[in-house]
């Protein structure tokens, strides 16, 4: 029964892997959908708890699959997640890192390179959105996603800083019964 | 190979660390080669560090020193965010660190906003581009289509729009 479900994770994050153009972050969104619509693995708040948990340790952005894998089923499901979603985007990657050269002189690479980035800014946007609609449930959240956005935007501070604020504020906010 | 994975397990999910790392430190790449490698990573699906690494060990020991790289990359990181959940699995039922996470869940995601605000500033996008972004934005945020038929679409529009621009 575990082994089934391991097997789904590993299939579903397999398929994700071809889809995260442009980095982790804009799949974000159809992460959320596979695992919070379709499959019911966690639920809205607790998916928006595991990304802010997997922003807070360094490395690759796509931990936060590896955390969902081992919430689900331990330590082959955190294995199993994290293979689905490195391995098929790695051999794509090995394959075009042989043809680096031919790739990087194509006449098409240009093009590639300046219409990518676009539709990147775009997922990554609604990967903020979706977040922020599962984890923002009181105006003070909301507010605190916006001063989140604009730290960022404004300042070229670690990001982490951010996070503690945020995590202080909802502390004092708890303490005086303010959510 | 060793020095490989060693090297990598230190650096974080931030680029520039990975390109102090790669370029200035260790010196594997001239700062041409990983701007080539980053531009190409970027383009490909995928972690746009873990392609990057993958094609960086291939490139020193072929397919075996991406395998160790790759697990050099995705070891350290691994490790402590389990401990990091583990720890806070124990107290989350503290009234204190459940707010503290809503704290900072909802900060993360203002996080992705700024720096999808940050990086479409860094492009200098044209306005056709704008529109782009805004439709890709539109499709997946509100619309919530899947993200399959967003870039089957919006990839050869966006291509469309950059041969467009060239063309004058």
């Amino acid at each position: 029964m575990n082994g089934d479900l391991v097997l789904e994770i590993l299939i579903a994050f397999a398929s994700l892997s071809f889809l995260a153009v442009g980095g982790a972050p804009g799949m974000i969104p159809e992460l959320h959908r596979v695992v919070v619509e379709n499959h019911h693995w966690v639920t809205d708040a607790e998916f928006a708890k595991l990304f802010a948990l997997s922003q807070t340790a360094p490395g690759p952005n796509l931990l936060i699959i590896s955390l969902i894998g081992w919430r689900l089923a331990g330590l082959l499901g955190l294995l199993a997640a994290t293979a689905g979603a490195i391995v098929p985007s790695s051999i794509l990657a090995f394959i075009v890192g042989r043809l680096m050269e031919r790739v990087a002189k194509a006449s098409w690479y240009p093009y590639l390179k300046g219409a990518i980035p676009p539709v990147v800014v775009g997922l990554l946007l609604s990967s903020g959105v979706v977040t922020a609609r599962a984890a923002d449930e009181t105006t003070l959240a909301f507010a605190l996603s916006g001063l989140g956005a604009a730290y960022v935007v404004l300042s070229q501070r670690n990001p982490l800083w951010i996070l503690a604020f945020g995590a202080f504020t909802g502390i004092v906010a708890g303490r005086f019964g303010l959510i | 190979m060793g020095f490989l994975s060693i090297g990598l397990m230190g650096f974080g999910g931030v680029a520039a660390i990975a390109r102090h790392v790669i370029v200035e430190r260790r010196r594997w790449l001239s700062e041409q080669d990983y701007a080539n490698i980053l531009g190409v990573g970027q383009v490909l699906p995928g972690g746009n560090l873990i392609n990057m690494t993958v094609m960086l060990g291939d490139r020193f020991q072929g397919a075996a020193g991406s395998c160790i790289a790759l697990l050099g990359l995705m070891l350290m990181p691994l490790i402590i965010l389990l401990a990091i959940t583990t720890v806070y699995d124990h107290y989350a039922h503290l009234e204190d660190v459940r707010s503290a996470t809503m704290g900072a869940a909802a900060a993360a995601s203002g996080l992705v906003i700024g720096t999808a605000i940050k990086m479409g500033r860094a492009l200098k996008l044209s306005w056709p581009k704008i529109g782009v972004v805004l439709v890709a934005f539109l499709a997946l945020a509100v619309a919530r289509f899947p993200l399959v038929l967003i870039l089957l679409t919006m990839i050869p529009i966006s291509l469309g729009v950059v041969w467009w621009e060239r063309r004058r």
